[in-house]
């Protein structure tokens, strides 16, 4: 009946929020996110499979305080320029994750957060590559992707 | 309905402030740096401030403003906060792999090749 119940209520809630909290929008909106979702089902995408929830908080409490930080930083290194032994580089990463939603996730953590962006991804080498404005150390930020985000990403899409 | 400006008590006025100030400084010293940083690589990371805690801020000052001033709960800028985050990396991937692409094509040097496995530095 429903192939996919996350879209669904994603649909339906979004619905709501342009259209007020009320039961008729609430029909309204259940009618279309079901046909939309039927629509989706005809064009078979992968189903991503979540399997601990409880470690999405977690992981949304950390990209939330990193695009903090990493905003600070950034507008730092703009406005008064970049520290003396940084440097903007090149970095290319090997990942062990292969799980397409978890490397979409991936990609938009590290785009959202300023200062490293998300350049190409490898799928024979399975290594990304990317742009960082502020290189001081690369074992830092590979640990950093590694440690902080795949290990976490990983748990929740195993 | 909303109400005017002058409905909303001061301390929702001075968070509506300082989230706004927050949002539209960052997307400016985004743009200015967007202007001023001198590759293409480095230029790519300017506006993702705009996209990052420029859009948060004023999209949260946005909420509690009209929050506070209609007296119920508007969140649906949070549609614009999603939507955004989650379509900066397509629009960033396309052009930093044409970008890549075409410095590749012209054998820049400073430039990653492909398909190689030894850590560029």
């Amino acid at each position: 009946m429903l192939p996919y119940p996350l879209l669904t209520v994603s649909l339906i809630l979004m619905w709501m929020l342009l259209g007020g909290f009320t039961p008729g929008q609430f029909i309204l909106g259940t009618l279309v996110a079901v046909f939309a979702s039927w629509a989706m089902a005809s064009l078979r995408p992968d189903k991503p499979k979540i399997r601990k929830w409880h470690l999405l908080p977690k992981l949304v409490a950390i990209v939330f305080l990193d695009i903090i930080r990493s905003n600070i930083a950034v507008a730092k290194v703009l406005i008064f320029g970049r520290s003396k032994t940084g440097r903007a580089g090149f970095l290319s990463i090997p990942l062990e994750i292969e799980d397409r939603t978890a490397l979409a996730v991936l990609a938009i953590i590290l785009t959202s957060t300023p200062g490293s962006a998300w350049l190409e991804y490898d799928q024979h080498d399975k290594t990304v590559l990317l742009h960082v404005l502020d290189l001081l150390d690369e074992d830092e930020w590979i640990g950093l992707v590694k440690n902080r985000y795949e290990k976490l990403l990983m748990e929740i899409f195993a | 309905m909303m109400g005017s400006v002058v409905d909303i008590p001061l301390w929702g006025a001075i968070v509506v402030a300082f989230f706004l100030l927050i949002g539209a400084s960052l997307t400016l010293i985004g743009a200015i740096g967007f202007l001023r940083l001198p590759t293409f690589y480095e230029r790519i990371h300017a506006p993702t401030l705009g996209t990052s805690w420029g859009i948060g801020g004023i999209m949260l000052a946005s909420m509690i403003y009209f929050t506070l001033s209609s007296e119920r709960l508007v969140i649906h800028e949070i549609l614009i906060g999603i939507f955004v985050t989650v379509t900066t990396p397509v629009t960033l991937m396309l052009l930093a792999r044409a970008a890549l692409h075409r410095d590749r094509a012209e054998n820049d040097d400073s430039v990653p090749g492909k398909f190689r496995n030894d850590r560029e530095s």
